[in-house]
């Protein structure tokens, strides 16, 4: 397929998943701003918030203190705001509407709904508006979007684009969040364990819709180790890296068979999974979390590179 | 001014459209409003949408459909698609003379200077005989209707015609919202259009091309407005959808950017004008295009539909000798005739034009799409007296025509049904051999009383039927 093609597509599903990520940041945020002793104000918690998504200083320019209300506007609807719901959702239709010919009529259309869908709710007045019902109202039109996907696209190199669109920015997204919860709002030593530190965890868990997989997968206390065991090494969970990284070097393989012809790609895929395969949760922690999520983050950003440079960019021979 | 109603002739409805009365009687506002909500809504879903050139505004306008279909019988449309198919052969053997021997001109027939000083004249392509000689591949030819056996060429249409996904999906929508009228009437279908010109293409291969030709659709990309006519004819041939930025030449041929490496090309189907083809050759500072295109296209690696400049074919003043071109190269005389034309790079036909700018049509020799244009008995004496001065101070830049009665079709409109005038821009297909479907684009201007169709300025479409024998 023409590269370009190809580079629309996998940055189609890219945008999609970021959409449906930055819905989950906002259920994260207004479920610890609901904790009533936090102890340094919900405020700050919005602000580490925009930190994790990469968007604080966005943010401040335009609306300088972290107000729910502004907060909320700027995650959904400011196309100021690249990483935004609008922005991403408006991103994915174009990349879509470019290469409308490679995506069946029902993906087209679970995209272009999603897309007439946002305009119109940018037009109604905003108190009609509960945060819980965007964040809802994201989740199902992305999942629209990739049902639309897995249950009609066929199985060609397109799907194997699209796949490893999700997979890398998915990857990506889940060490962000969980970046968020260990480096930027427990940052003090003396809180881990704590209430507040396990209230955290759970509302982790719940905007990454694993709360009862966990439950089932763990049983017992929710501890810091477990958590992360199943959010980065466990292959039953859909958003764990180590599930991330097998699906990238599913479908990476599959073209390289497709293709006749193994690249630098290839390579770094199989380098991500193998580090996490080989990993445990105690040499992670002893390694520091946040420093191993950074190193992971860097290591999805080589692997993007690589796709680009062997497949997208045209330059690959 | 007589004005002819297809579907009502002397208070009683004729012949092909007998099969609508009991449709229309049974279809209460309701139910129509409904339908319009209804097909509106696919239109938008399956992305149709039409941007208009310098408007500004929403860039995901649709273009107005209009449910009430306009027919044709099978006597009516045999007699067009002969008069079609001669015109773009007889089109076609003009380019190639002109680009050849120039036999016409020496003849007398078509003054030199229209054609060798014609901005869309091609000093590259002289002398280089593209395959099967064919240079307009997709040849759009408008006709209006003023009575009963009465059709004329409004104009031609020799680079790269839109609307055709029009067509098609106008027929989709048609069935899909009212199976109960393609069961009552015998309609032809037009859906075979994809693969006849996927087939066309492929029937102009180059010379160097010994395989299954590669065909493909060069666009400018998804700000044009017809990109999605682009993406969904590329789609039903079954073809790539390439940008200039995806070719590149190299050797003796031109290769698309592959997630497997550099593919080579046979045909484009190019959606770009002329002068963003290639910046070597043409515009440098196109981006559109593919640096090397033409040399490759002129030593037989690649084939261009259409060739370039075959524009010179569709301009406005030469349109006049069309007829002319029939008799000379085909020997047969012209089954549609032309709309009566001055010319006003004439004296006479300049003088007449000026004492009667207030009854005829005026139209930029170059111009298209419905700009540049002054309807007399429309405009307020201002507007026809500043279109007097522009057309004095470049009398060649202009020609006119007699404001037509062009015949109305029956149309919902907010007070109900009430007839509009409409034209017709069927798509006939030239390579190996000629061919057309039975069936085109009409376009309505949907305001009462206007003359002008094109959706630039509030036109809107029609599904249009061939009924069978």
């Amino acid at each position: 397929m023409l590269s370009r093609t190809a580079d629309h597509l996998f940055w189609l599903a890219r945008y999609m998943e970021r959409a449906e990520t930055t819905a989950r940041l906002l259920d994260v945020g207004s479920r610890i701003s609901l904790l009533p002793s936090a102890g340094h104000g919900y405020r700050s918690e919005w602000d580490s918030l925009l930190r994790a998504s990469g968007t604080a200083d966005g943010f401040a320019r335009k609306y300088g203190d972290p107000v729910q209300r502004n907060i909320e506007s700027f995650l959904f609807f400011d196309l100021d705001n690249p990483s935004s719901v609008a922005s991403c959702i408006v991103r994915a239709r174009e990349n879509g509407r470019t290469v409308r010919t490679a995506l069946t009529t029902q993906v087209w259309d679970a995209l272009n709904t999603a897309f007439q869908e946002v305009r119109a709710l940018e037009r109604r007045p905003r108190p009609e508006l509960a945060l819980a019902q965007l964040v809802d109202w994201t989740m199902r039109a992305t999942a629209l979007v990739r049902g639309a996907i897995q249950g009609t696209q066929l199985r060609s190199d397109g799907h194997d684009f699209l796949n490893l669109g999700y997979a890398l920015e998915r990857g990506d997204n889940t060490a962000r969040l969980l970046d968020v919860k260990y480096y930027v709002l427990l940052p003090r030593v003396d809180l881990v364990g704590s209430g507040l530190d396990t209230y955290q965890w759970q509302t982790l868990l719940r905007a990454m819709s694993a709360h009862r997989a966990f439950h089932w997968a763990y049983g017992g206390e929710i501890t810091a180790a477990k958590i992360a065991h199943f959010l980065i090494l466990n292959p039953m969970c859909p958003r764990a890296l180590v599930t991330c990284a097998e699906a990238a070097v599913g479908h990476l393989d599959r073209l390289a068979v497709r293709y006749g012809r193994r690249t630098a790609a290839q390579d770094a895929a199989g380098a991500l999974l193998t580090g996490l395969v080989g990993a445990s949760v105690e040499a992670i922690f002893e390694e520091g979390l946040h420093a191993f999520l950074t190193r992971f983050i860097a290591a999805v950003a080589g692997l993007g590179g690589a796709i680009g440079a062997c497949y997208l960019s045209g330059e690959g021979r | 001014m007589d004005v002819f109603n297809e579907m009502f002739e002397d208070g009683a409805v004729r012949a092909p459209y007998a099969g609508l009365e009991a449709w229309l009687r049974d279809m209460p506002a309701e139910l129509r409003s409904l339908r319009q909500a209804e097909a509106e809504a696919l239109f938008r879903r399956i992305g149709i949408t039409f941007a208009v050139y310098g408007e500004g505004g929403d860039p995901d306008r649709l273009i107005p459909f209009d449910m009430f279909p306009r027919i044709f019988t099978q006597a009516e449309w045999r007699r067009l698609d002969r008069g079609i198919r001669q015109r773009a052969r007889a089109l076609n053997a003009f380019l190639a003379d002109l680009y050849g021997r120039g036999e016409i001109v020496r003849a007398g027939r078509v003054p030199a200077a229209l054609v060798y000083g014609n901005p869309a004249y091609e000093a590259a392509m002289a002398g280089f005989v593209p395959p099967r000689g064919v240079y307009s591949h997709i040849v759009g030819i408008d006709i209006v209707r003023t009575g009963p056996s009465e059709f004329l060429v409004l104009e031609d249409n020799c680079r790269t015609p839109s609307g055709v996904s029009y067509m098609l999906e106008n027929r989709e929508i048609m069935m899909r919202m009212f199976p109960e009228l393609f069961r009552a009437n015998r309609i032809e279908p037009v859906d075979g259009y994809p693969q006849l010109l996927r087939r066309t293409l492929a029937s102009v291969a180059p010379a160097k091309c010994d395989r299954e030709p590669v065909i493909v659709l060069l666009t400018p990309g998804r700000f044009n407005s017809a990109y999605y006519e682009h993406s969904f004819l590329a789609d039903l041939m079954g073809v790539e959808l390439v940008e200039g930025q995806d070719l590149f030449v190299e050797g003796e041929f031109v290769w698309m950017r592959t997630t497997e490496g550099p593919r080579r090309v046979d045909v484009i189907y190019r959606r770009i004008d002329d002068a963003f083809l290639d910046p070597l050759a043409f515009r440098p500072d196109s981006m559109l295009g593919v640096a090397g295109l033409m040399d490759v296209y002129r030593s037989g690696g690649v084939t261009l539909a259409s060739a370039p400049g075959a524009g010179v074919a569709d301009d406005k003043a030469v349109y006049v000798h069309v007829p002319e071109m029939v008799r000379f190269y085909l020997g047969e005389e012209p089954i549609l005739a032309n709309v009566p034309t001055w010319q006003c790079s004439r004296r006479d036909d300049l003088g007449h034009v000026l004492d009667h700018l207030d009854e005829l049509v005026v139209k930029e020799v170059h111009g298209s799409g419905g700009y540049g244009m002054l309807v007399g008995p429309r405009a307020a004496k201002a507007e026809i007296a500043a279109f007097r001065d522009r057309l004095l101070a470049n009398p060649a830049g202009y020609i006119a025509q007699p404001t037509l009665a062009l015949s109305t079709v029956p149309s919902f409109v907010a007070e109900g049904v009430a007839p509009r005038h409409v034209d017709l821009r069927p798509y006939c297909l030239v390579g190996e051999r000629v061919e057309l479907v039975p069936g085109g684009l009409t376009r309505v201007a949907l305001r009462a009383g206007s003359l002008v169709v094109n959706s630039s300025q509030g036109g809107g479409v029609k599904d249009s039927w061939v009924l069978a024998e």
